[in-house]
């Protein structure tokens, strides 16, 4: 028979203890952000427009008729060139086939998020919005050479620096 | 400056100036380390975004529970629905009076000094009591009921398990106890007798595990769920100011007040008593809250019969050592002991069904 003599309170107490020394799990999320995974789709359309031909292939693949591409052709320079390339994020659901039917690798899901917006009119992005640049990664979704050489995903902050003023 | 304080008024006025701003300062201190400390136990971080590592979190929520709507139930005894705040906050100061903050450094060295802490002690649960009343809330009036309850059941070990201590001392002065533990602190000669106080303690100010009256889960907040706006932060100040005025009895007549190497008396106290504190917010973290029924029959089951023994065995020790300054360790020995065995063999009889009942729990 086992002893019950009120031990479990010390256990209970030697538990939260042990956790009041250790380090706390959290992230102090604005200032702090872990690594996403790296097999994550993305939540957004970042375009390529250097390699993009106009070929408006994603906006028939596009189920939610979402994408819109107006293509002319620049006389002046003798180019074939993108005049519109416009999407509804508000219709977009992330389903990735424009991406997948892109044959010239120019449709890429993005990793970012906080894309909350106050207006509809607001969710509607256009080339600009949508360019490829260094502040909107590109997520692995069909490009598995990309994925493997995204960070590494964090689960935990190591060490956290609770005095802001430095950071 | 001594004749100064030889003046009664100016030793009035100077204390009482003294002892509202401690209560007032420290219990912004408490609140913080309660918050803090709590979060590092859950494995969080606490508030931390207020000022630097968030000291100004409870400055923040008093300015901000201040500036708030001051809302009376349509039904409410308005009277008394006034009143109860202050009826509960004013016992708290009081038992600041007799707390010896260095050698003699107290409003009043009163010669029944222990006494009069817990005559005074007990008048807040009137306030709280006043409070459920007033409200015309079947809830504020039921946590008001487990309040008084409790304080009733917990207000006799509480005491019990000090006298042993003034037996000790063999005074009731709370700065001659403190005097008494030059040579050792009691509460290696009371072991028993500061478990059963601390948990008493605990239960006498309504902190978890016995926070019965206010019961988030059941009661909403118990006794103060209609109070909002600067009553709302007088019942919490009182909630605090209990907290530390027990933490400073217990550092003053377990943990020996002011007595102390290197550092100065005052500081001491305060180290000890904000000690106590932090070992209350970690059996905060750590307990679930118990049923009313259990905390019935841990009080009149469990620590009264425990107490009383405590009171028996002391008083033999006593007389057969009449000096117990002189063999400390035998008596920490043999206290240690008879702590132990009393406490493993009581826990027997605390099983479901006085221990009569089989049962599958494990």
């Amino acid at each position: 028979m086992k002893l019950h003599f009120g031990n479990g309170l010390l256990k209970g107490m030697l538990v939260t203890i042990k956790q009041n020394l250790r380090h706390p799990t959290v992230t102090q999320y604005p200032e702090q952000r872990l690594n996403t995974s790296r097999r994550i789709r993305g939540q957004e359309l970042v375009w390529n427009k250097t390699r993009c031909t106009g070929c408006a292939t994603c906006a028939k693949a596009c189920h939610q008729g979402a994408i819109q591409i107006v293509t002319a052709t620049n006389t002046e320079n003798n180019k074939y060139e993108v005049e519109t390339y416009r999407v509804d994020t508000g219709y977009c659901i992330q389903c990735g086939i424009c991406v997948e039917a892109c044959p010239y690798d120019a449709l890429f899901m993005g990793a970012r998020y906080e894309k909350a917006k106050y207006r509809r009119a607001e969710l509607v992005e256009n080339k600009e919005q949508m360019a490829d640049s260094l502040d909107r990664p590109v997520s692995g979704y069909f490009h598995p050479e990309r994925a493997e050489k995204l960070p590494v995903q964090t689960l935990l902050v190591e060490k956290i620096n609770e005095d802001r003023s430095k950071e | 400056m001594t004749e100064l304080f030889a003046n009664p008024w100016f030793h009035w006025a100077f204390y009482t100036v003294l002892l509202i701003s401690f209560a007032l300062g420290a219990v912004m201190g408490l609140i913080y380390i309660e918050r803090r400390g709590m979060g590092r136990m859950q494995s969080r971080l606490g508030p931390n975004r207020t000022g630097p590592f968030g000291l100004l979190q409870a400055v923040a929520d008093a300015v901000k529970v201040l500036l708030k709507e001051d809302i009376v139930p349509a039904n409410a005894d308005k009277v008394v629905h006034w009143l109860a705040p202050i009826v509960a906050f004013v016992p708290v100061l009081l038992i600041f009076a007799v707390v010896p903050f260095m050698n003699g450094a107290m409003l009043a060295d009163l010669n029944i000094g222990i006494l009069y802490v817990f005559a005074i002690g007990s008048i807040s649960s009137v306030g709280i009591f006043m409070a459920g009343w007033s409200s015309s809330n079947k809830y504020s009036l039921l946590g008001a009921m487990r309040d008084v309850a409790s304080i009733v059941s917990y207000e006799i070990p509480l005491v019990l398990a000090i006298i042993g201590v003034v037996i000790l001392a063999g005074s009731l002065s709370t700065n001659e106890i403190v005097k008494a533990q030059a040579n050792i602190p009691f509460i290696l000669l009371q072991p028993l007798g500061f478990i059963i106080f601390f948990a008493a303690a605990c239960a006498e100010i309504n902190r978890s595990p016995f926070d019965l009256l206010e019961a988030d889960s059941e009661l909403v907040a118990g006794f103060h769920t209609e109070y909002s706006g600067m009553k709302f932060a007088m019942f919490y100040l009182v909630e605090y100011a209990e907290a530390l005025a027990m933490c400073a009895i217990i550092s003053t007549i377990f943990l020996g007040g002011w007595q102390g190497p290197v550092l100065p008396p005052w500081l001491w106290f305060l180290v000890k008593t904000f000690g106590m504190f932090y070992v209350m917010v970690w059996t905060r973290t750590t307990f679930p809250r118990v049923r009313i029924d259990q905390l019935m029959a841990l009080a009149w089951k469990f620590m009264l019969p425990l107490a009383l023994i405590n009171i028996v065995v002391t008083a033999i020790e006593v007389v057969i050592w009449p000096t117990p300054a002189g063999l400390p360790w035998v008596l920490i020995i043999v206290n240690f002991a008879v702590a132990g065995i009393l406490i493993v063999t009581w826990s027997r009889l605390m099983k479901y069904g006085w221990g009569r009942v089989e049962t599958t729990l494990r």
